[in-house]
């Protein structure tokens, strides 16, 4: 008898956020990226009072959690939090996850589990990020193939100079993909 | 491989994201139906957050400042627990809320009732071996809002849990018994199944309160339990 999800409401930037919540991985960390994007809305405008969190594997696919089967490996946050700011940006610094072990002996194409909680939202909504360059694991990967073929690109971030960009848009034309965990 | 497999709450357990009397959620909510997304490594594994988060008094949010804050002094308290009853130990519980006027410290609230400069209306605790957590806070006022004609919220407090997994991930919000401004309330009443509504509900208890100091109330937060079957990969089980 789970107790219900309800809205995080317009302010929770008094009591969310930390100092180092956009941090997964220290400054200097080697492979360090910056994941950045906006959220818009259904309007296309963007969302000024939403938060992002990150949940990854490590650059080896492994998880600091002692569900891994594979033992935990200490030391990796894994999750990363950031609010947006007036023009419904986020961003954290971060690394590329490895291949996470998959269903049935496959392997998931690496990938970032992503909530987006704000104003407006009564629950949570969850997506997850994708990276172009593993072309082929993202097109082996059992969660992507389950996604319509025309809406997959909603789930792939871009490649810019110091890591990756991957917008959210919550509704209309190019909505993102959102999974029901 | 073994995983734990976490069960979906029954229906009517959350709000569905297009709610139309809580006019935010208009412009807000995916009308694409949701994917199914299985639960695999990434999802029952999370962020497992523990004292590294907290700083002094981060419990006591009466005693954050030099001073008192205004206000009915409460200690909220209660359980964090998974569907099965198994606490949820040493994890992180954080609150936020507004002053005894109803007014929060932020800078987007601009409704006509004083800030209070001794409170800040922010906190956090883990639970202990038992899955047990406690504040000392203010009782939080009502306030009006904007979403309907003389619209008001019930008073609250944010309460944020991440439970073990990805899957328990949970934002909710603890409301005070018999409240009259529930009735008008389109956040409280979201959540389609009147149990689950009243599980948002915390409990006055006159046990807990502290003589000449404190009232206080109970709120158990319950997250999705486990299944008691594991997700199974066949080909590692040779």
């Amino acid at each position: 008898m789970s107790t219900p999800s309800q809205t995080v409401g317009p302010y929770l930037s008094i009591g969310l956020p930390w100092d180092d919540g956009p941090e997964v991985v220290p400054e200097g960390t080697p492979g360090a990226i910056v994941l950045r994007g906006v959220i818009y809305d259904g309007n296309g405008v963007p969302v000024p009072d939403a938060m992002v969190e990150t949940w990854q594997a490590d650059a080896d696919g492994r998880f600091d959690h002692p569900d891994d089967p594979r033992g935990r490996v200490a030391g990796f946050r894994g999750f990363g939090r950031c609010p947006t700011d007036e023009q419904g940006r986020w961003s954290i610094r971060t690394v590329v996850p490895g291949a996470v072990p998959g269903t049935g002996g496959r392997t998931q194409a690496p990938h970032i589990d992503v909530s987006v909680l704000g104003r407006g939202l009564l629950h949570r909504v969850v997506t997850r990020i994708y990276f172009p360059e593993h072309a082929e694991a993202n097109a082996a990967d059992e969660v992507l193939a389950s996604v319509p073929e025309d809406r997959r690109d909603t789930l792939v971030a871009v490649r810019e100079a110091d890591g990756y960009r991957f917008d959210v848009r919550l509704q209309g034309d190019g909505e993102t993909v959102f999974f029901e965990v | 491989m073994s995983l734990p497999v976490y069960r979906p709450d029954p229906e009517g357990t959350h709000p569905p994201l297009g709610s139309p009397g809580y006019r935010s959620t208009a412009l807000r909510h995916p009308k694409q139906p949701l994917v199914l997304l299985p639960q695999m490594l990434t999802e029952v594994t999370g962020p497992l957050l523990g004292p590294g988060r907290l700083g002094e008094h981060d419990n006591d949010l009466t005693r954050q400042h030099a001073g008192e804050p205004q206000g009915q002094r409460i200690v909220v308290h209660g359980r964090l627990l998974d569907g099965d009853g198994r606490p949820v130990r040493n994890s992180l519980v954080e609150v936020w809320q507004a002053n005894a006027g109803g007014r929060y410290r932020h800078t987007g609230d601009r409704w006509p009732s004083p800030l209070d400069p001794n409170f800040d209306g922010v906190g956090r605790t883990l639970t202990d071996d038992d899955g047990h957590y406690e504040f000392t806070t203010i009782k939080p006022g009502a306030y009006p809002w904007k979403n309907h004609d003389n619209a008001w919220r019930p008073a609250h407090i944010h309460f944020s849990v991440f439970g073990t997994s990805f899957t328990q991930r949970l934002v909710t919000q603890m409301y005070f018994p018999e409240d009259p401004l529930f009735a008008q309330d389109p956040i409280f009443n979201s959540i389609p199944d009147e149990k689950a509504r009243q599980r948002m509900v915390s409990r006055f208890d006159l046990e807990r309160t502290q003589p000449e100091w404190a009232l206080a109330y109970e709120f158990d937060i319950v997250l999705r339990g486990r299944d008691a079957s594991v997700f199974e990969d066949e080909e590692d089980d040779e």
